[in-house]
C-alpha cells in the first residue's frame, strides 16, 4: 500500500494534531476548510454507477495529471473497496471523510490524501469532490488558502458545475454559493463548567454558525469539545465567511481564558482537586468509556494548559482523543472487540500515553 | 415520550442513527425536527434521514405533497423527479436546479433567503460571470450618479457599461 495512506491507517498520528507552537492551539485544537464542487454534465455521486463512476474518476485523474500543481500531483488515491470498513472508520475518526463517506465502497468512491493528512479530498461523497484542509490550531486563512489553491489546480482543465445567481451548485442545496464549511474544533471546559457555553451557542445560529460535538453525533458535547462552524454558503464571499468565523472564535477563546483565570483565583483547590482527580483515575483504571475518558482527557487538558500538571504535551493529548475510539483502539489491537475489551484496552492506552509522555513521573 | 429537544411536545419524529456500531436514537417532535432538519443535514450529511429532509422540502411548509405517479416531469438530465429528490434530500444533476426552479425555490429561500452568490467565480467560463458582476456594479454606480445630478459622470459610466456589453456578447 501507498506509504502515505499506510501511515494514516496504521498510526495514532495526523498532523492537525500537531499542536506546539501553533496560535491559540490551547483551546482551539483545530481549523478546517471545506469546499464541495461538482463536475459539470455528470450526475451527482449518489446516481453514479459502475458505467458513470468510473469515468468521472477519470476525469478528474486526468485534470490532476494535467495540472501544474505539484501538491495535488503528489497526493496518494485510495478507493473504498481496497479497504474494510475498519480502515475506513479509522479515516472518519481521524477527521479525514465523513461517517456517511465512510459506508460507501466503491472502486470509484474514496480519498485523496497528501502525506500528512492535512490536505484530503473525499472524492465522489455527498459532491464530487470534497476538498478539505485541515491544520492544527486557529489557521483557516492558511486552511483557506490550500483549498483554493487545489480547487484552482482543477479548474485550470475542469468545468465545475456553476450558475451566476446560485454559485457552485452542490447535491444538496445547503451548501450552494462557495460550497464552503469553514470549522474550528474548541476545547471550552471552563465555558461549559460555568453553563456560559450553552448560552454563547444558544445565540450562534443568529450568527450564521452553528455548532456541534466532537464527531457531530447528536447536540452533547463531548469532553467540552465544540465544533463551530459557518451555515450560510451563498450572499457571502469566501473571504467573509473565515473572517467572521475567526472573529467569533477569537472572542470565544477570550471568554475562555478569562473563565480560566477567574476559575484559578476564585476555586483553586477545587479546580486542583478536578485535574488530579481525573488524571489519577486516568492512570489506574482498568477499565473505561469512551465517555468517561474523554471528560477526564478535558480535565487534564486544563490541568496542563493551566500548568497544574507539569510535563505534559498538548499534540499527545490530541492524539489520545483519537486513539481512544472504536476503530484505532481495535486497529491496534489487530482484532474485533467487544465494548468490555474496548474499555479495557482503551484504559491500557491511556496509561501508557500519559505516562509515557512524563519526562518526570 | 416527550421531545428530547423541547421536553414539552410528544415525539413524534424517531430518528435511528448508527455510529460506530452503536446506535444512537433521537426522539423529537414535529416542530423541532423541522428546525434541526436544516442543522441536521447541513453540514456533513451525518444524518440522512429521509423522513426530515422529506419535511425539509415541503411537507411542512404549506407546498403540495408530491406524490410518486402525479409527478410526471423529470429532469432531462438525470431523469429524477422532485418526489425522488423529496425523499433523497439530494438532487441529481445540476441541471435539476433549473428543472425544478419552481419547486426548489421555496426551500432554497428558506436556507439562504434571497441572496445570490458573490463569491469565486470559476477560472473556466467565469469570465461572462465576471463581466455580468461588473456591469451590475456600474448600473448601481450610475443610478447613483443620476440621483446626485452628476450627469457627465453619468455619461462616463454608460459607456463604460456599453463597452463592457460588447465583450460579453
Ligand atoms: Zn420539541
Ligand atoms: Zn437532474
Amino acid at each position: 500500500m501507498k506509504t502515505s495512506i499506510n501511515q494514516l491507517l496504521n498510526s495514532n498520528h495526523v498532523h492537525w494534531m500537531d499542536a506546539e507552537g501553533v496560535r491559540e492551539s490551547d483551546i482551539v485544537i483545530s481549523s478546517r476548510v471545506r469546499l464541495a464542487r461538482n463536475l459539470d454534465k455528470v450526475p451527482f455521486p449518489h446516481l453514479l454507477d459502475s458505467e458513470s463512476g468510473p469515468k468521472c474518476r477519470r476525469a478528474m485523474d486526468e485534470a490532476i495529471e494535467k495540472s501544474s500543481y505539484q501538491e495535488l500531483k503528489h497526493m496518494e488515491w485510495l478507493a473504498f473497496d481496497q479497504v474494510g470498513d475498519l480502515e475506513r472508520q479509522i479515516l472518519v475518526e481521524k477527521h479525514l471523510i465523513s461517517p456517511n463517506h465512510a459506508g460507501s465502497s466503491d472502486s470509484y468512491r474514496g480519498l485523496l490524501v497528501n502525506q500528512d493528512g492535512s490536505l484530503a479530498i473525499m472524492i465522489n461523497e455527498e459532491d464530487h469532490l470534497r476538498i478539505q484542509c485541515l491544520l492544527p490550531g486557529l489557521q483557516l486563512e492558511e486552511c483557506f488558502k490550500q483549498v483554493i489553491r487545489v480547487d484552482d489546480a482543477f479548474e485550470e482543465t475542469l468545468d465545475f458545475a456553476f450558475d451566476d445567481r446560485r454559485g457552485y451548485l452542490t447535491s444538496c442545496p445547503t451548501n450552494v454559493g462557495t460550497g464552503m464549511r469553514a470549522s474550528v474544533m474548541l476545547h471550552l471546559p471552563a465555558l461549559s463548567i460555568s453553563g456560559q457555553a450553552a448560552y454563547i451557542f444558544q445565540n450562534i445560529s443568529q450568527l450564521g454558525m452553528t455548532v456541534r460535538g466532537l464527531y457531530g453525533e447528536g447536540t452533547e458535547a463531548l469532553g467540552n469539545f465544540f465544533q463551530l462552524s459557518n451555515q450560510i454558503t451563498l450572499g457571502q464571499t469566501e473571504e467573509d465567511i473565515n473572517s467572521n468565523l475567526i472573529a467569533i472564535t477569537e472572542q470565544i477563546v477570550e471568554q475562555e481564558r478569562l473563565l480560566r483565570t477567574k476559575l484559578a483565583n476564585e476555586m483553586k483547590y477545587q479546580l486542583e482537586d478536578r485535574v488530579g482527580r481525573a488524571y489519577g483515575i486516568l492512570t489506574n483504571a482498568w477499565l473505561i468509556t469512551s465517555n468517561e475518558a474523554l471528560a477526564l482527557l478535558s480535565d487534564v487538558r486544563l490541568g496542563a494548559d493551566m500548568g497544574i500538571i507539569p510535563n505534559i504535551r498538548m499534540d499527545g493529548l490530541n492524539e489520545l482523543v483519537v486513539a481512544i475510539r472504536p476503530a484505532h483502539l481495535q486497529k491496534k489491537a489487530g482484532r474485533d472487540m467487544d465494548a468490555t475489551q474496548r474499555d479495557v484496552e482503551r484504559a491500557a492506552v491511556i496509561k501508557e500515553k500519559l505516562m509515557g509522555d512524563k519526562e518526570v513521573i | 415520550m416527550f421531545c428530547q429537544e423541547c421536553k414539552e411536545r410528544p415525539a413524534t419524529v424517531h430518528l435511528t442513527q448508527m455510529f460506530n456500531g452503536n446506535k444512537i436514537e433521537t426522539h423529537l417532535c414535529e416542530q423541532c425536527a423541522a428546525q434541526k432538519g436544516a442543522v441536521m443535514f447541513d453540514i456533513d450529511n451525518k444524518f440522512s434521514i429521509s423522513n426530515l429532509l422529506g419535511s425539509f422540502f415541503g411537507s411542512n411548509y404549506n407546498l403540495p405533497e408530491a406524490k410518486p405517479n402525479a409527478q410526471a416531469s423529470s429532469c432531462p438530465e438525470c431523469g429524477m423527479n422532485f418526489y425522488d429528490i423529496r425523499q433523497t434530500g439530494k438532487l441529481g444533476c445540476a441541471r435539476c436546479y433549473t428543472s425544478f426552479e419552481r419547486e426548489l425555490q421555496p426551500s432554497l429561500r428558506r436556507i439562504h433567503g434571497n441572496r445570490q452568490h458573490i463569491g469565486k467565480i470559476p477560472r473556466r467560463g467565469g469570465e461572462k460571470v465576471l463581466l455580468k458582476r461588473q456591469i451590475d456594479k456600474l448600473k448601481l454606480d450610475l443610478q447613483q450618479s443620476v440621483a446626485n445630478e452628476e450627469y457627465e459622470k453619468a455619461a462616463q459610466i454608460r459607456d463604460q457599461i456599453k463597452e463592457i456589453e460588447k465583450k460579453a456578447i
